[in-house]
């Protein structure tokens, strides 16, 4: 215990110089930032909707501050590496909403860059949130960047919560499933979760279907090393030969292309039985499916 | 266990009276003042109180509030050095026969239940004698002598952090504290015990509560982190947190003695906010340790009886465990008084 007050002693007198450097640091990397992405970042920032409480950070644990500079370094993503497309962004409303799109990609690209088009592109700028598996609560800075960046515990009762205070909120229906695709099951969507059609039945909330393609180019997967994942403790254990080569761990520089479909509203009891919740959702299920299907035979070449 | 935490949704598992059947399809907490014959009978609200675990920090702030304007019984087997001259104090134990005679004594109006014994040192076996057959003893009394009101003080802690928490609990969330943290099982039977006699006797009015983090000049493991000269935090975890100043508390039992409430209610402090605010706020060092390393540690040192906070207590500076109060604030009228920052600051003053 006394040499942890030493310890603490320490940290104290080093705090001044390291708070110096850190200031320095971040003034540094915001006038970088505001030469890289132009004035616009700023000034759409400063019109984000917030809930913030006294503390400065949303009762979620958003941090606008972290989120800034996370969304500053999809930015680059989304405009010079994968070169976003994005099409039909005036059919996001302002209000709560609901984004359904199809998973695809490995690592958690497509939501990021979701996000991304939800702040630099869509009318008003928002700060989307979205629901991660609960397994990544329990890693340790993963489970801090995304509560600060505003990405919250799957849990129905928090999307209850973030939907009724007017929040974006981004659902991938399929899951760890859609997300560990292998390549010849490219763009063909797993089943759907109900639980999005019962939390929009419940709270009123129109839901925007959202098509994403590029992303199943970016790792190009062979299989599921199912035992492997289950040693580790993971959903999935993709086989991916491109991590063999050099900066092969870098997603492939594929072109995407998000699809923002019109709202769609739907009506009935959130508790019905399975049976008719499925049908609705098989409706916004197929409408995703054509838009993507729609999207590929559009698509001229995989990288530009 | 889960259903067993929300009464209002489940049958009563003993016959209910007419009255009692009318009362529980509007489940806990929604019942208008005078609503109940009883009340309507008895000039409520002025009657004696009777306070379990008087001497600790928080009971003798609740007799410091209550006997102004009531009579205030407290007990508690330690002594109470500088109690307010017109408060009775019977320095006894609960589980003793001689509780039995204050209720026979005279008439009671209310019992406050905040003698519970959490010393992670002590035996379990003591623990359980204490926290469980102590409450039944009481449990027992306050149904026999017909008492209209008992309000019992749980704690938030119930619920248990986990990774898979939803961000606010509401009071039907499962009790699952006891999953990870074995010592916290008794807390949690205190708790369901109280909500069975809830059901049982509805001629009581029963309240629990179940507050966040106290902080202040309590003596609980969250005050007594807050006050560590430097404050070791997990490397890589920073959970929001809710704590709630003692006073706050003391508020809350207050508007739970207002005749016509009961139900199970969550008692929250002012907003939530990370770990590292509240440690900024204190103007501390702080020390990140990993997990693993900072577990391992800590077992080291409890075996050692180097501290006084036992291993898996670190889930809550891993995992999230807050609750929703918005049941409190719509049905009690409860509402934090003391601002974040003062509630922070409040451990560092030792007296109040």
């Amino acid at each position: 215990m006394r040499s942890l007050t030493r310890l603490g002693g320490t940290l104290r007198a080093i705090a001044p110089l390291a708070r110096r450097i850190v200031d320095g640091a971040t003034s540094g990397i915001d006038d970088w930032m505001t030469g890289k992405l132009g004035e616009e970042f700023n000034e759409r920032l400063a019109r984000v909707p917030l809930n913030l409480t006294a503390t400065g950070v949303d009762e979620f644990g958003l941090d606008p501050q972290w989120t800034k500079y996370a969304l500053a370094s999809v930015a680059f993503l989304h405009r010079k590496y994968f070169r976003t497309e994005i099409f039909g962004k005036e059919h996001v409303p302002a209000g709560r909403v609901l984004l359904i799109s199809n998973h695809s990609g490995q690592i958690p690209i497509d939501a990021a860059l979701i996000g991304a088009s939800l702040f630099m592109d869509v009318e008003p700028p928002r700060f989307t949130r979205a629901m991660v598996e609960k397994w990544t609560q329990t890693l340790p800075f993963v489970s801090l960047l995304f509560a600060r960046v505003g990405q919250v515990v799957g849990v129905p009762e928090n999307a209850k919560r973030l939907l009724e205070s007017d929040e974006a909120l981004l659902v991938f229906p399929e899951g760890a499933r859609g997300i560990s695709k292998s390549f010849d099951q490219r763009y063909n969507l797993v089943d759907f979760g109900l639980g999005f059609m019962r939390l929009a039945l419940e709270t009123g909330t129109p839901i925007i279907p959202v098509a994403v393609i590029g992303g199943e180019e970016q790792y190009i997967s062979i299989g599921n090393f199912a035992s492997l994942a289950k040693l580790l403790r993971m959903p999935t254990m993709p086989i991916l030969p491109q991590l063999l080569l050099p900066f092969g761990a870098l997603p492939l520089p594929t072109r995407y292309r998000i699809y923002f479909g019109e709202p769609m509203r739907f009506e009935g009891d959130p508790d019905d039985d399975d049976a008719v919740i499925e049908e609705k959702v098989f409706v916004v299920k197929a409408t995703i499916q054509s838009m993507i299907n729609r999207g590929l035979k559009a698509r001229k070449s995989v990288f530009f | 266990m889960a259903d067993l935490t929300r009464p209002s949704q489940r049958p009563p598992s003993s016959p209910p009276q007419s009255s009692a059947q009318a009362r529980s399809q509007r489940g806990p907490g929604s019942i208008p003042p005078n609503a109940m014959p009883k009340a309507a009978a008895l000039p409520r609200g002025t009657g004696t109180i009777l306070v379990t675990g008087a001497c600790g920090r928080l009971g003798k702030h609740v007799v410091r509030i209550q006997h102004r304007e009531r009579r205030v019984i407290g007990v508690d087997r330690r002594p109470f050095p500088d109690k307010p001259k017109d408060v009775v104090h019977e320095q006894v134990d609960i589980r003793r026969k001689k509780l039995k005679d204050l209720f026979r004594a005279e008439p009671i109006e209310a019992v406050i239940h905040l003698g519970v014994m959490h010393d992670p040192r002590a035996s379990q076996a003591e623990h359980h004698s204490w926290n469980v057959a102590g409450f039944q003893k009481l449990l027992e009394y306050v149904a026999h002598f017909q008492v209209p009101k008992l309000v019992v003080l749980s704690s938030a802690n119930v619920y248990g952090p986990q990774p898979d928490n939803a961000q606010f609990l509401t009071e039907d969330a499962p009790l699952l504290g006891g999953a990870r943290f074995s010592e916290i099982r008794d807390l949690i039977e205190v708790d369901m015990l109280a909500q069975g006699f809830f059901w049982k006797h509805p001629e009581t009015e029963t309240v629990i509560l179940r507050p966040v983090h106290i902080v202040g000049a309590v003596h609980n493991a969250a005050s007594n982190f807050m006050r560590l000269p430097t404050i070791p935090t997990l490397l890589g975890f920073d959970p929001m947190v809710q704590i709630v100043h003692e006073s706050d508390v003391v508020r809350a039992i207050g508007r739970a003695l207002a005749p016509g409430q009961r139900g199970i209610y969550n008692v929250a402090g002012p907003d939530p906010l990370p770990l590292s605010h509240i440690v900024k706020i204190l103007g501390k060092p702080s020390i990140p340790i990993p997990y693993t390393f900072g577990r391992a540690l800590l077992k080291r040192l409890w075996a050692l009886r180097l501290t006084t906070f036992p291993a898996p207590e670190l889930d809550h500076i891993r995992y999230v465990c807050m609750v929703d109060d918005r049941r409190s604030r719509e049905d009690l009228g409860y509402e934090p008084e003391v601002a974040i920052e003062e509630t922070v600051r409040s451990v560092e003053l030792e007296s109040w």
